[in-house]
This record gives C-alpha cells, sequence and structure tokens, in this order.
C-alpha cells in the first residue's frame, strides 16, 4: 500500500526526472562516441571534470549558462584527448578510457585544491531553480513531476529530441551511423572516418561533462569529490539497454531513476524495520541488471564498435 | 565500341612501393568513352593497388591520373567520386545495419544540410534500378540482401553519384553464374549509356565475353594490352602467367579397396537447405571422386560427416571395413582423413595464430607436437618450416601471422599440413576458390599426387570444369540426392548440368555403385 502511494505521489515523480537529468546528458553522449564507433569509457572523469568545472565557473562570477557552456567545453577538450588518441592514432579504446577517467578525476581534484586550498568545506552557489511551464504545470501529478523542474532538465529533453533528429534525419547523423556500422562504407563515399568519429567524441563528451554539471548546477549547489559516485558507469550500462537509441535510451534513464527515487521512499515506510537499508540501497541497480539482461538480448550494436579504422589498410 | 572515341581516363606511369615489394611499376594505360577495359591479372599482380591508387585510397610514389582531361588530386577518394570516378570494391563497403537507400545517399549530399531528403533519394534510387536493371527494394536492410542484391546496391552507389567511369574489381567473385549474367546485362546498359568500365579479372571467359580491350598485369608490371577481339583465352593465359600455364596431366588411376564406405545415410534439412537422403557413396584408395553441384544441395552435410564434424543420424558409415561407432574430428584426423575446409578464413585457419600454430593446430595432441601435456614449440617450427619449403608457401617466416598470407599461400599451408601426415582420405572442399591459376594447378598437383599414392580423394567443387579435369568418378548432388556414379569423360558438362538442376533422380537410379 504504502509503495502504491509513493508511485501516485507527484514528489516522486519530479524527483525521479531530476535523478534521471545528469544520465540523460551522459548516456546521450556516450551513445553519440558509440554510435560512431567509439566506445568512451572516459566517461566518468568527464562527468566529475564536467561538475566542476560549471560550478567553478558560477562561483567566480559568471552566469549559469555560461558555467554550462565552461564545463561543455572542458568536456570538449577530453574528448579531444580522447579521440586523438583512438581514432588516428587507433590506441586501445578501454585504456585509452579508463586513462581518461583517472587523468580527469585526478586533475579536477588538483584543481580544487589549487583553486580552493583553505576550505574545508566548499561553498555553494545560486543554482538553476525550478521553473513552472505556464498551464502544463498545473496538469495533477504530470504537471509537478514533468514542468516543475529546472531549465537544465528541459534541456536534457530537448537534447533527446535534438539527437534522435540529428541521427536520423540529416547526412550528418547518417555518416555517424554508418561510421559505427562499416567505416570503409564511410570512406568509400569520400567522407573523412577520422573527421567524423572525432567531432563524435568530442560532441558527446560535451554532452557527458553537461550531465556532470548538472550535479552541482541544479541536482545540488556545491561540489564534493566522489560525487558522480558510479554515474558514468551507469550510462554505459543504459546505452546498451536503450540498444543505442536515443529515446530507449531516455526511458532507460527515467526507469533507472525511478528505482532510485523510489528506494529512498520504501527506506522510511514500515517494511524499512524488518529489512536493513543496504538491500533498498542495492534494489536500483539489481533490477537494472534485470532489465539490462532481458533488454539487451535484442540490442542492436553498432557492427564497428571498438574497430578501429586505417585508411589503406589491407 | 568506337574507336574514335574521346579518352576519359588516363594512366601515367604509376608506381607504388610497399617496402621492398613493387606493386606497380610505371603503369600507363587510358580508357575511351563507351570502353570496357579488362584488367587482367593474378592476385597479387597489382590490379587492385592500381585501381585503389586511382579512386585516391592510395597515394602513388608517383606518376599522374588525368579524368576528363582534368589531373585527378592523389589520395582523394571524395576527388575522384566528384570527378566522376566510381568503384565497386571486392569486398563491398556496405553497413548491414543500413537500408539499402542509407547506404547509397551515404555522403552524396554536405553533411551540414539540415535533412536528408529521403523521398526524392527513393525516386531516384528506383528510376536508376529501373534504368539499369538493378531489381532491389530501396528500404530493404543490407543485413538482408544476398551477395548479388549486394553489389547490385555497390553499383547504385556509383550510378546514384552519376559516375561516368567505373570500375569493378573482381566483381564476379562471388556471384552465381546466373548473377554473373545479369551483372553483365547492367554493364552492358550502363555502356549505352555512355559510361566506361574497368573490369578487374583473372578469369579469363569473363573477360571474353564482356570486354573491349584486355590489359594485363604480371608482378606489377603492365606485360600487355590487346583488344579482346585479335586474342584468346590461351594467349591472355600465357600473359598473364609468363612461363606456360599448363594444367597437371593426369595418369589414369589405380584403384584399390574401399576406405570410407556411407550406406544409406540421412540427415535431417536444416532452414530450407536439403539434408542428405539416404546417400551411399564408398571412397577407394587411388581415386578421386568429384562431387558436382550447386552450391547448398548438400555438400556441407556430407563433408561434415566424412570429416568427423557430424555423426548421421540414419545409415551406416564403416572405415576400412569396420563399422564406426563413435566419429569426431579427433577420430576423423586419427584415421587418416585429411581434410581441407571449404572455408580456409573460417574453419581452416586461426587468423591471428602464426604459422606454426597453424599448421600442428589439428595434431597438436601428442607425439610429435606435444609431450605430457607441453607443446614442443621446436618441432612444431621445424615442422612448418618444412611446409614452408616443400609447398612454397611465400612469407616472411613461421612466426607471421596467417591472416597476412595471400589465399593462395594460405591454402598451400593448409594442403601441406593434411598432406604431410600422409593421410589415408583427402576431403577437398572448395579447394580452389579464389585462387589464381598458377595456386590451383599447384593445388591440383598435389591432390594428384596424394592420389597416386594411394589416397581416396573426395573433392567438392562447384567449378564443373574442376571436377571433369580431375575426377575419377563423378557424382552430382541435387536437393541432397546422389547420382550414379559416372565415370572419366563419360559425360559432357551440359549432360551434368542436366543432373545439377535436379533432373534425373526421379527415375529411381539414385543410388550410386
Amino acid at each position: 500500500m504504502e509503495i502504491i502511494d509513493i508511485l501516485l505521489s507527484a514528489s516522486f515523480w519530479a524527483a525521479a526526472i531530476r535523478i534521471a537529468s545528469p544520465l540523460i546528458f551522459a548516456t546521450l553522449g556516450e551513445l553519440i562516441c558509440e554510435r560512431a564507433g567509439v566506445l568512451n569509457l572516459g566517461i566518468e572523469g568527464i562527468m566529475v571534470a564536467g561538475a566542476f568545472a560549471g560550478w567553478m565557473a558560477v562561483y567566480s562570477g559568471t552566469g549559469l549558462w555560461i558555467g554550462v557552456g565552461t564545463a561543455m567545453l572542458v568536456g570538449m577538450l577530453f574528448g579531444l584527448l580522447h579521440s586523438t588518441l583512438t581514432v588516428p592514432f587507433g590506441l586501445s579504446q578501454h585504456v585509452v578510457g579508463l586513462g581518461v577517467t583517472l587523468l580527469a578525476t585526478s586533475a579536477t581534484y588538483y584543481a580544487y585544491r589549487l583553486a580552493l586550498p583553505e576550505v574545508t568545506s566548499p561553498p555553494k552557489i545560486q543554482a538553476f531553480q525550478p521553473w513552472d511551464i505556464p498551464l502544463l504545470s498545473d496538469i495533477p501529478l504530470l504537471g509537478p513531476a514533468l514542468f516543475s523542474q529546472t531549465p537544465f532538465t528541459y534541456l536534457a529533453f530537448i537534447l533527446v529530441l535534438v539527437v534522435s533528429l540529428v541521427l536520423y534525419r540529416t547526412p550528418l547523423g547518417l555518416a555517424v551511423r554508418a561510421a559505427g556500422e562499416n567505416p570503409a562504407a564511410v570512406a568509400a563515399q569520400g567522407l573523412s572516418v577520422t573527421a567524423i568519429r572525432m567531432g563524435a567524441v568530442i560532441i558527446g563528451s560535451g554532452f557527458m561533462a553537461m550531465g556532470g554539471a548538472f550535479l552541482t548546477m541544479s541536482a545540488f549547489d556545491s561540489f564534493f569529490f566522489e560525487m558522480v559516485n558510479g554515474r558514468g558507469w551507469i550510462c554505459i550500462a543504459l546505452v546498451v539497454f536503450g540498444s543505442w537509441k536515443p529515446g530507449k535510451a531516455l526511458l532507460g534513464a527515467v526507469l533507472f531513476a525511478a528505482f532510485d527515487a523510489l528506494q529512498i521512499r520504501v527506506q522510511q515506510t514500515s517494511l524499512a524495520a524488518d529489512i536493513p537499508y543496504q538491500i533498498f540501497l542495492m534494489m536500483p541497480y539489481i533490477l537494472s541488471i534485470l532489465a539490462l539482461v532481458l533488454m539487451s538480448r535484442r540490442a542492436q550494436v553498432p557492427a564497428a564498435l571498438m574497430v578501429p579504422f586505417n585508411k589503406g589498410e589491407r | 565500341m568506337d574507336h574514335d572515341a574521346p579518352t576519359v581516363l588516363c594512366l601515367d606511369a604509376i608506381t607504388k612501393r610497399f617496402g621492398k615489394l613493387v606493386a606497380n611499376d610505371a603503369i600507363s594505360f587510358s580508357l575511351r568513352k563507351g570502353e570496357v577495359v579488362a584488367l587482367l591479372g593474378e592476385n597479387g599482380a597489382g590490379k587492385t593497388t592500381l585501381m585503389n591508387i586511382l579512386f585516391g585510397q592510395y597515394t602513388a610514389d608517383s606518376g599522374s591520373v588525368e579524368v576528363f582531361g582534368n589531373p585527378l588530386p592523389p589520395g582523394n577518394s571524395r576527388a575522384a567520386l566528384d570527378a566522376g570516378v566510381g568503384m565497386v570494391h571486392q569486398h563491398f563497403t556496405l553497413a548491414d545495419n543500413m537500408s539499402v537507400l542509407e547506404n547509397i545517399i551515404l555522403g552524396t549530399r554536405s553533411l551540414f544540410v539540415p535533412r536528408l531528403d529521403i523521398n526524392a533519394a527513393r525516386d531516384r534510387i528506383k528510376e536508376l534500378s529501373e534504368t539499369f536493371q538493378l531489381a532491389i527494394s530501396p528500404d530493404e536492410k543490407v543485413g538482408n540482401l544476398t551477395v548479388g542484391e549486394r553489389q547490385r546496391v555497390e553499383i547504385l552507389k556509383a550510378l546514384y553519384r552519376d559516375v561516368r567511369i567505373l570500375i569493378l574489381d573482381e566483381p564476379t567473385a562471388v556471384l552465381t553464374p546466373q548473377e554473373t549474367n545479369d551483372l553483365f546485362a547492367t554493364l552492358k546498359q550502363a555502356i549505352a549509356n555512355g559510361l566506361s568500365i574497368i573490369f578487374i579479372s583473372h578469369k579469363l571467359h569473363e573477360v571474353m565475353a564482356i570486354s573491349d580491350r584486355v590489359v594485363v598485369l604480371r608482378h606489377g608490371k603492365l606485360v600487355g594490352s590487346v583488344n579482346t577481339t585479335d586474342t584468346n583465352k590461351q594467349a591472355l593465359a600465357a600473359m598473364m602467367m609468363g612461363a606456360n600455364a599448363t594444367p597437371p596431366n593426369i595418369a589414369p588411376a589405380t584403384t584399390g579397396a574401399p576406405l570410407l564406405v556411407l550406406e544409406n545415410v540421412s540427415t535431417p534439412n536444416i532452414g530450407t537447405a536439403p539434408g542428405l537422403k539416404s546417400i551411399s557413396l564408398a571412397l577407394k584408395a587411388g581415386q578421386i571422386i568429384g562431387l558436382a553441384g550447386v552450391s547448398g544441395n548438400g555438400q556441407a552435410p556430407l563433408a561434415d560427416i566424412v570429416g568427423g564434424v557430424h555423426f548421421p543420424h540414419t545409415g551406416t558409415i564403416s572405415l576400412n571395413g569396420k563399422t564406426i561407432q563413435k566419429w569426431t574430428p579427433r577420430e576423423a584426423v586419427k584415421n587418416g582423413i585429411a581434410r581441407i575446409p571449404e572455408d580456409r578464413h573460417k574453419t581452416g585457419t586461426v587468423s591471428d595464430f602464426d604459422l606454426t600454430e597453424n599448421a600442428i593446430l589439428e595434431r597438436y595432441v601428442g607425439a610429435p607436437f606435444s609431450k605430457g601435456g607441453w607443446l614442443n614449440w621446436r618441432k612444431s617450427r621445424l615442422f612448418a618450416k618444412d611446409i614452408i619449403a616443400k609447398y612454397d608457401v611465400r612469407c616472411p617466416g613461421p612466426d607471421t601471422p596467417i591472416r597476412l598470407l595471400s589465399g593462395g599461400n594460405m591454402q598451400k599451408l593448409i594442403l601441406g599440413r593434411v598432406l604431410e601426415a600422409d593421410p589415408k582420405i583427402v576431403l577437398a572442399n572448395q579447394p580452389v576458390r579464389g585462387l589464381d591459376i598458377g595456386a590451383v594447378n599447384y593445388v591440383h598437383s598435389q591432390l594428384l599426387a596424394a592420389r597416386d599414392r594411394g589416397a581416396a580423394i573426395l573433392l567438392i567443387s562447384e567449378d564443373l570444369d574442376e571436377i571433369i579435369a580431375l575426377s575419377d568418378i563423378i557424382h552430382v548432388i541435387a536437393d541432397g540426392q546422389l547420382s550414379p556414379a559416372f565415370l572419366r569423360n563419360q559425360m559432357s558438362p551440359a549432360e551434368l548440368g542436366i543432373w545439377m538442376s535436379g533432373q534425373g533422380f526421379d527415375t529411381g537410379v539414385a543410388h550410386a555403385s
């Protein structure tokens, strides 16, 4: 009964959408990279760097949207590093990706200490505030859940639509998808596989960093160590769950977020008296693994994912 | 062909080196409007390299290309396409998970225009496919197409871009005879529409059938350029091979005892592929039995049974007079059955393993290549070196990954691997598919030598000429049924062709002696 009450409450769904937002950005980013044929395991570190960069920019006096732009730019720089090593040089995407994660994380913590050597608790910024969309936010249940979010969340949903349109309705999207399916086909049509793949990784990394920035600029209002806390790895799974399609990936992100929002609330019900709270903490992950097992059987992996392409090689 | 037609393409002194290898040595030739030039040469003669230079996938070390009188910038596929040069690669460059339409329009518009004009593209593809007799449905996924249909997509990709010069690299290597005829019809249509064609091949009869002029390459050098009407197959073969290209002599067979006998063997159908329908067959020492037939008519299950991969559901197999109870690949190898598999890349070799590892792949358990569970690399390497020397495998050494070898050299290693074990029975499944004439003759002479040593050989091939040339006994397989045994020279190719089409079996003589 208590669970049904939770599921029918607007605050639960509002929380789910809020928790889903950073995952949506980063999942889209990873999806773009993988659609072009590059696995980007730098995602976790790039999210950390984005979280810090956006927050730091705002803390040092820029506007919120400039902060988002700063985060994206920092992400794109790490994307440039990742794609330079993996695309023209053809290095192992696993090793480079994990290396970028380690580098981005450590560089961020280092930058934090350089910028704020004395503080014990990190300063707060004026984060994005909820913005009610007129009329729509008055719809019962749906209104407060979907249309009383911050503009940063709205941007996540808009981005899903934009990425979907670009991937499936434009020559650019076609070229990106083809680069992930058979780069030789792209080269044979006179296009540069290197440029397309690098471009996709750079843009994708920018989106990942925006996912990180959401944490410090919309979900919370400050930067903590460990605050990304594995969300990047979840996004890699969400790409698989979404079968490399933006719409399905959005669904997966919301589903995972709903599990997460649910477990927090279930901990406060009578159920929690008998069950250790760690079980609830595990729940979203266990349910995600189950969903992943069920969904990924029909998933359409890009055929050339993780296959380097060298022009002129036999 | 109009001999005064303007020149559309001119290659001037193209030279390309890969390390020490000179792949193209100062090659010059030209192509006129409406002309089909066949580029003939063995594998490794430099044909594909030359065309990849023309199409901008390699950069020549020296020399230049002119298209319609304008120099073509080197190393730029886009420039080649824009100048009206299109290429149908031997290994298709298609994305399987995308539709025909998406594959065709990829890269045809600037990447930064806001939308794909799918409907206009679909109309144009339909129009082109009608004009050029290239039946295709634009919205089908490429992954669902047959090999012949994929090739049509490749050709449409070029035509969609309004190319004026079409390069086809070994286009018939993957086609059935019927599909080849369709392709030729399309090419004639293209010529009628004012295109010019370069047709790369090493199949002489196709070159004779389709081309106006033949340019022959050998070891990277241009060795001849002749009008097709002024030459014949023998002359072309001699030009292509250099030293004369005679097939091996065949001594009469001295047939011995039956070694492997199949009696009333049947297997279930797998999907649309027919299983065997109560087949009886005896492989006898010193005899080559040729199995003719269109691929997919039961050759695979039969090869699997002889090779030890499957044990038949009904019927019996006996080896040297004893009925077999247990039958696995290892049993087959232990009992002296040598297997030359149909697909040397997928089932014949492990491509990232080196030559040594591939050489001992079937026999690494026990002496001489291992002892007490430890591999004996020294002996294994010696064995590989032995094969390399004896079977003339051209390679840098026994430590080379086998994927770097050409098909012919890979097949020579497989041949050495199985024949050095002195087999009693040889299962040769499509042993010369994709090989050039030199390698074909070599493989055939080795099979004949094995026969003369007293081995029983089952030769499975789609190439009727090969079956007729080598076999002492010919069976035709069609829809899982086996024809009676025909002796050498008993049947003409046309008569065998009738059996291959499935006629003749219903007269109740399906069981061979």
